[in-house]
């Protein structure tokens, strides 16, 4: 016999004869059809998350970037960098140079205000997972209908056959004392630019 | 020899759900520690105010906590089509998947997994499943390196130190201890290094990062996995978990068979309680979710290992098997009076406190965990503070009656019950604890032979009446 069939055997024996079960509830809320901005934003501050909001995007990453090197992915709007800015497109970039450099810009799949966190899908404005995980800083551009109230509308939203990284403020610890504070592995600062500028690609 | 398709428990002579002494001779020890007591006190008066203002936030925390019990024991009534659907997902996703039957084997396959790729060095994200099987041993038997990259993990190593917590294994520790560590054992660590937390997660990333960008195979565990659609999901904090999950060519992952969730939606029950009853947080900084592999993005060969390693043999007690509904959380250890006074260590087992007092001795057979069915003072702060309700303390009494009292403790109760059955002598016996108050000032203790009892304990005031002479009085 082989580890599975002897495995799913032993589960088999071990709940034989179980009476059947009352059906599984779903009584918990599933979230305001409406999400309120203003709560993202404070959730977003809450976790030290640096929070623009404003219309003119790529004079917000002028003002956080100044000149460094940032990449970003291969679909990124490009009027949302500025011209002083020196990007790097992910083609498939080496992990190194990736690492090296001093930030990078992306889009999200999804912004759940109740818990002040965004959702990454990798898709072509979001780029590989490393992309925003190697530099020390990101910056997300998050528009209005992108944001959701709860947690169980982002599910909704999401499609699973996809990487997704959910990211509540930035890379921390809660390892010494059981208190958090900022900044392990992950980027140590996390911008997000809510704009109600058009969305266009 | 055990008859084949018997549910089976977790071997001996591997792995990690077995400690070396008995509860009690291992808390005297963690007991006489005034360092240890007040770290552990710090700690878990920490968790407790955070948790407590982020569950009150939700109107419906309630409401969660009883979804999440009703999904697990739906979903341990439904184990074997539920494995079975997960395996064809991630299959047709391009993973391949395992299935280890107990420590041993899941320790075969991982290593085979590794030394297939060549690869003589292997990054680890925090996972209860690999420490519960012994992996780092197995792999180091067989020279191959494994890397805990878990700052908490990373301090347990570094200070050849055991874990004492399901979430955060070095809680055992202050902040001046674990700067001690790094200074003595950290390659290359900067001599100035200050106790600022900040400072020393700092030094852990750079210290971490070239092992990162240079090892090819991770091994991580999972805290859920989705049968519907074959997705694993891992939630974490540092960014150390998405390194591992992202950046190697190989990722193997271990997963225990009661992890699997039904469906997608069920993740939205799921991601509200762990964050809140584990770390006091609305959301843990990172949760990332995979299914098998995504071409040019991240590790293009994906390995599941399902472990029952005595699952199966908890499932068939009607009564215990509501401890593997257990989503890890540690809500548990952070209310115990128990645990916050013994510490993880006593519990010998890589799960303490009171879960882990009720799962590992199903897991080994209690007759391996005898004295753990009595850690516990059965005051119930455990099953209130558990996300999925698991009842804690009726698995504990259920326990206690298959398993031998401890024969000291018999003795003891034994004689209270006699002298609470004569009146004369319980009066007496309660004058003589108010007279121990004049006695013995706070903090002295009481004198032999009650001293063994103080020796490791606060002793709280006794009242300056008693109720009996308060009842008289009145």
């Amino acid at each position: 016999m082989n580890s599975r069939d002897l495995i799913l055997g032993r589960i088999r024996a071990a709940i034989a004869g179980d009476a059947p079960l009352p059906t599984v509830p779903r009584d918990y809320r599933r979230g305001a059809e409406q999400p309120d901005l203003d709560l993202l934003v404070e959730r977003l501050a809450d976790y030290g998350v640096v929070v623009h909001r404003t219309n003119d995007v790529a004079a917000a990453i002028a003002a956080i970037l100044g000149t460094g090197q940032v990449v970003v992915p291969p679909g990124l709007p490009p009027h949302w960098l500025p011209s002083g800015v020196r990007a790097l497109v992910d083609d498939g970039l080496p992990t190194d140079r990736v690492a090296a450099a001093d930030g990078v810009v992306t889009a999200v799949a999804v912004a759940v205000a109740e818990t002040g966190t965004i959702v990454l899908d990798a898709t072509p404005d979001q780029g590989r997972r490393l992309i925003s995980l190697l530099p020390d800083l990101h910056v997300c551009v998050v528009h209005p209908e992108q944001v959701v109230s709860s947690v169980p509308r982002a599910l909704d939203r999401l499609d699973p056959h996809r990487p997704l990284t959910w990211i509540s403020g930035p890379s921390a610890t809660s390892d010494i004392e059981l208190d958090r504070v900022a900044g392990v592995h992950g980027p140590r600062t996390l911008h997000v630019i809510l704009t109600e500028a058009p969305h266009d690609h | 020899m055990t008859f084949l398709g018997m549910p089976a428990r977790a071997p001996r002579g591997v792995g990690n759900l077995r400690g070396d002494e008995s509860f009690p001779d291992a808390a005297r020890t963690a007991l006489a520690d005034p360092q240890l007591r007040r770290n552990l006190r710090h700690a878990t008066t920490t968790i407790r105010g955070k948790t407590d203002r982020v569950t009150a936030e939700l109107p419906d925390w309630q409401e969660l906590r009883a979804v999440g019990a009703a999904l697990k024991a739906y979903t341990m009534a439904h184990l074997p089509e539920l494995l079975e659907r997960l395996e064809e997902r991630v299959t047709a996703a391009g993973g391949t998947v395992h299935w280890a039957a107990d420590a041993n084997e899941a320790n075969r396959i991982v290593t085979e997994l590794v030394r297939a790729t060549g690869q003589q060095r292997v990054i680890k994200v925090k996972s209860m499943a690999t420490q519960e099987i012994g992996l780092n041993e197995a792999l180091a038997a067989a020279g191959i390196q494994p890397v805990e990259t878990d700052l908490a993990e990373l301090i347990v190593q570094l200070g050849r130190d055991r874990p004492s917590h399901i979430l955060v294994p070095a809680i055992h520790r202050n902040r001046a201890e674990i700067r001690e560590i790094f200074l003595r054992e950290m390659p290359g660590v900067d001599p100035a290094l200050t106790d600022d937390p900040p400072a020393l997660a700092a030094a852990a990333r750079r210290y971490l990062r070239e092992t990162f960008l240079s090892t090819p195979v991770a091994v991580s565990g999972a805290n859920f996995a989705v049968a519907e659609t074959g997705t694993l999901a891992v939630v974490e904090s540092e960014g150390n978990g998405r390194m591992c999950l992202t950046l190697p060519e190989t990722l193997i992952t271990v997963m225990g068979i009661e992890k699997v969730v039904p469906r997608w939606r069920d993740l939205e029950v799921f991601l509200q309680l762990l964050p809140r009853a584990s770390t006091g947080e609305r959301m843990n900084p990172y949760t990332s979710m995979w299914t098998g592999v995504t071409a040019g993005d991240g590790p293009q060969a994906f390995h599941l290992v399902l472990l029952d390693n005595g699952r199966s043999a908890v499932l068939a007690d009607p009564v215990g098997r509501s401890a593997l509904h257990c989503i890890r959380c540690s809500a548990c250890l952070n209310v115990c009076p128990v645990y916050e006074r013994a510490g993880g260590h006593a519990y010998g087992s890589v799960y303490p406190g009171p879960i882990g007092a009720v799962l590992s001795p199903q897991l080994t057979g209690v007759e391996d965990n005898a004295s753990l069915p009595y850690a516990s003072s059965l005051c119930g702060a455990c099953f209130d503070a558990c996300p999925v309700k698991i009842d804690i303390p009726a698995i504990l009494v259920h326990l206690r009656n298959t398993a031998p009292h401890p024969r000291s403790e018999r003795a003891a109760m034994a004689a209270a019950a006699y002298t609470m059955d004569r009146p004369v002598l319980y009066a007496a016996a309660q004058r003589a604890a108010r007279l121990a108050r004049i006695v013995g000032r706070r903090g002295r203790g009481l004198p032999p032979p009650l001293s063994g009892w103080t020796a490791s304990r606060d002793l709280p005031d006794p009242p300056s009446q008693t109720f009996r002479d308060w009842w008289a009085a009145r």
